[in-house]
């Protein structure tokens, strides 16, 4: 039995009351839940507050560079395909520096989990716009408001036909860890975008701007595979804002079309430098 | 050398030049001979001017002279561009698909039509075979034995089918016949045979390179195609089924080299390919492999830059920037193989080197290196190593706790991969404790810098010293680096038989520098004349700045060409060396 005191207890360098703080939580008993021991799980990250979270609980880890999550993240997995990945990343990490990355991973889709910290704003270089800033948000930076259009990560990944799509919020750690069980056994590429007010720096997208608008999708209302609606779900922002699944494609995953894996994961197998000789003779 | 005969093919691109070279060139090598080949093209699909290059000896040759003995021109330009090159030579043209205008009496002998098209429609009925007719007038007029084309073209061929290969033979046999008959200085080309018809291989440097990550076990390659280097990667991918290999075109350097470290720290062997200009993406990725000690690979290709360049032309510029890229200070090692034997056996030492000590390992090859042609002995994969340096379960089972960066005597922590033998494994790109954790203190900073640091010291003992060729000592020594090896191996011999004294010292193992070695072979040199492809003298500034030496000449080209060894000897003459 895996329990989420196996996962460990650190130190961190958040700010008191930060939303990080719950979506910690949600991971460790995620993966306690699920019954994954530390050793079969690796999480990538990017730099950035949220990039962090790797590194407050017991497993493996490579803590990489900025927007640089994903790539290592498939890397690893390709290497080493039995082990659980998830890349975590932050709003400006994900879809500001490695944008590029998202998208070409969404159309590779490997079997990896990736959560985003969408805190809406950029935490640990205290406070620029982020990809997903609000239209009309003041900062140091954007001194006349923000005026380009923030993307909107879902809506992108649908359009993508990213194979699990979902948005949680770090105010309700329960419906957030059902989430990321989910996105975890889901076989493909899951994107969790997290609502995660940052009480530092986003005076704008705070818990109780959150907590006004977020409502959970039921199943019975929404139906997961229906892209066309789960696009429409995905537009709705501002008043009310969805939580839940919003589009699920089950489709074979990157590793699937690679036969090589086939026989054992690349890291176990055994070469043999001899064998390059029957390619010599096509020199002679 | 009884023989030393060069042909050259010069055409449009999409001319098919290339199928006559390489067709030209296994024909030769299959009857014995020592064959080097390279290439000049543009950075286009169709159209421009290309030439494809071969020169054919009974004695190894690693370089290409400037004077052309055959011409094979399939458009005008060649025969323009060409004539300056050849001296009592013979150009085979089509004058039915080439006008030649031409002014000079003194010219006329060396024109000989082939009525190559022709031929190839009365022969076969279709133009497309008269590529095939060109090679074989190009054996006719030297009187060679016919049948080493014809089993080279069954071979190329073989893969289109009967019909085409019997066309393309038969083609071929008229042309030679047509030469044979009509070139009025009949046989004035002819060569002889050599006895000794040895397994020797014809390869370019690209596939020796892909050849040498196959041996040492390549599990993972992720790149992003950029001429010169791609060729590494399609001849991984080729294979890649057969060999366990997972290969990814990934969207961009950026990713590429983040994959490798990725599928490396997970327990891969893992390498990219790249050329200048993708490696600039990659410099960030190249800091992160140097301070998480995740061992990579990198197979970087050089051509004359900045930006965009000269694609397809070749040049050794990116020295200076790939001891230096990304910030901070960290350990790397620099192989820069000279020949396709070094490109196969080095990039085997390259995976070992890395995996020893955890670091990043260039193999810098060049478009000149990358593309040519070579006869050479063939590989040895039983002298190919594979040590991973890896713990084993067991070892790591018998561990209290695992820290990745555990402060060592070497600098050289144990390595253990995720999933074993229920530890965890941590990597961290910010500056971390023994753990992998994030630590900012000064105490601590002092000793992770010093502990990867002092990995260079071990690593300097592993550098080979140089090689060295000539007389040992010579009156002035030829400072080289990488795939200038055979021009300057040339040099020599020819200053030698006009009686200068001057040797070669050539250099694969260019950083960390076998400083001892180095400074005992070159400590005695009245006169140091350093060698390169590139216009600011950049492997001699590292010479200088790591041994002390002084050099006392450069002889530099930048203009996108490959050192011919005239073309050495003229600058060395006008900077009064000799
Ligand atoms: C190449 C590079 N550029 C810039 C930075 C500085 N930087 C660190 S984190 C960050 C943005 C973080 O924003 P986000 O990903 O949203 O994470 P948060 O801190 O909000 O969780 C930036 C710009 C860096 N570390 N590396
Ligand atoms: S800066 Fe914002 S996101 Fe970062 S820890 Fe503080 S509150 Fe959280």
């Amino acid at each position: 039995m895996v329990s989420v005191e196996d996962y460990g207890e650190f130190e961190t360098e958040w700010c008191p009351g930060c939303g990080n703080f719950m979506i910690l939580k949600a991971v460790k008993r995620a993966l306690a839940e699920l019954g994954k021991s530390p050793d079969e799980v690796l999480l990538t990250s990017g730099i950035g507050q949220s990039s962090k979270l790797p590194h407050y609980l017991k497993c493996n880890v490579f803590n990489g560079l900025h927007g640089r999550s994903l790539p290592p993240a498939i890397g690893a997995k390709l290497a080493n395909h039995e082990l659980t990945v998830l890349a975590v990343t932050g709003d400006g990490d994900c879809y500001g520096e490695g944008g590029n990355h998202f998208l070409h991973n969404v159309r590779r889709n490997p079997n990896i989990t990736l959560i985003v910290h969408d805190n809406q704003i950029y935490g640990l270089t205290k406070g620029q716009a982020s990809p997903t800033s609000e239209l009309g948000m003041k900062t140091k930076v954007q001194t006349h408001g923000v005026f380009n259009t923030p993307l909107n990560p879902l809506s992108l990944a649908i359009s993508l036909d990213c194979s699990f799509v979902s948005r949680g919020f770090a105010g309700d750690v329960a419906h957030l860890t059902e989430l990321i069980k989910k996105a975890i056994q889901h076989k493909g590429f899951s994107l969790v975008d997290v609502l995660q007010p940052c009480i530092s720096f986003n005076k704008l997208n705070t818990f109780s701007w959150y907590s006004e608008r977020v409502y959970k999708m039921e199943e019975g209302d929404h139906d997961p595979n229906d892209r066309v609606k789960a696009f429409e779900k995905s537009l709705e922002w501002g008043e009310k804002i969805p939580l839940g699944i919003f589009y699920v494609n089950e489709k074979p995953t990157f590793e699937d079309h690679l036969d090589v894996l086939k026989s054992g994961t690349l890291v176990r197998n055994k070469s043999d430098p001899q064998k390059v000789d029957e390619l010599l003779d096509r020199f002679i | 050398m009884s023989t030393d005969l060069v042909i050259k093919v010069g055409g449009a691109a999409g001319q098919g030049l290339q199928t006559i070279g390489v067709a030209l060139a296994k024909t030769f090598k299959k009857s014995g001979f020592n064959v080097f080949a390279t290439q000049f093209y543009l950075s286009r699909v169709r159209g421009g001017h290309n030439t494809f290059q071969l020169r054919v000896s009974d004695e190894p040759i690693r370089a290409m002279p400037e004077k052309v003995d055959i011409l094979i021109a399939l458009d005008e330009e060649s025969i323009e561009e060409q004539i300056e090159e050849m001296f009592d030579g013979v150009i085979i043209f089509d004058n039915d698909v080439i006008k030649i205008n031409n002014n000079n009496d003194n010219n006329n002998g060396i024109f000989f039509h082939v009525p190559m098209l022709k031929i190839a429609k009365d022969v076969c009925g279709n133009k497309i075979y008269s590529n095939s007719v060109a090679s074989g007038a190009a054996l006719g007029v030297m009187c060679f034995e016919f049948d080493y084309l014809a089993k080279v073209l069954a071979e190329v061929f073989k893969k289109k089918g009967d019909e085409i290969v019997d066309n393309n033979i038969k083609a071929a046999r008229a042309g030679y016949d047509y030469a044979k008959k009509n070139f009025s200085s009949g046989c004035k080309f002819t060569v002889s045979e050599p006895t000794d018809k040895d397994g020797r291989m014809l390869i370019a440097g690209n596939d020796a390179v892909g050849l040498g990550a196959l041996a040492a076990g390549v599990q993972f390659l992720a790149a992003y195609p950029m001429t010169p280097s791609t060729g590494v990667m399609t001849y991984v991918a080729a294979n890649a089924d057969d060999f366990n290999v997972v290969v990814e075109q990934a969207e961009d350097e950026i990713a590429a080299l983040n994959m490798v470290l990725g599928a490396s720290f997970a327990g891969a062997r893992a390498m990219t390919t790249t050329s200048g200009g993708g490696f600039c993406l990659m410099s960030e990725a190249l800091g992160l492999s140097g301070i998480t000690e995740t061992p990579a690979v990198i197979f970087l290709s050089q051509r004359p830059g900045p930006a965009t360049g000269l694609p397809t032309m070749t040049e050794q510029g990116d020295l200076q920037f790939v001891l230096t890229a990304a910030q901070g200070e960290f350990p790397r090692c620099v192989l820069a193989p000279g020949t396709p034997d070094d490109c196969f056996y080095m990039t085997a030492e390259a995976f070992n080197i890395a995996d020893k000590y955890q670091i990043p390992v260039f193999i810098m090859s060049d478009q000149y290196l990358a593309d040519s042609l070579f006869t050479c002995q063939r590989f040895d994969p039983s002298k190919v190593k594979v040590a991973r340096y890896l713990m084993s379960d067991e070892e790591l089972a018998d561990t209290d706790e695992y820290k990745r960066y555990e402060l060592t005597p070497t600098g050289i922590s144990l390595r253990a991969i995720p999933g074993q033998a229920g530890k965890v494994v941590v990597a961290d790109s910010d500056e971390h404790n023994e753990y992998g954790h994030i630590d900012q203190t000064i105490e601590n900073r002092i000793l992770m810098n010093e502990k990867r640091m002092k990995k260079l010291d071990l690593l300097r003992e592993d550098m080979e010293p140089p090689h060295q060729y000539g007389p040992k000592d010579a009156r002035i020594t030829l400072v080289g680096w990488g795939s200038t090896y055979g021009p300057l191996m040339e040099v020599v011999n020819i200053l030698i038989s006009e009686g200068h004294s001057v040797n070669h010292l050539h250099f694969t193992h260019v950083f960390p520098l076998p400083l001892e070695a180095t400074k005992n072979i070159l400590g005695n040199s009245e006169t140091i004349v350093c060698v390169e492809n590139n216009a600011t003298g950049q492997f001699a500034k590292l010479l200088e700045s790591e041994t002390g030496l002084h050099v006392s000449e450069n002889v530099l080209r930048s203009d996108g060409k490959p050192y011919s060894p005239e073309s050495i000897i003229r600058s060395m003459r006008e900077k009064g060396v000799i």
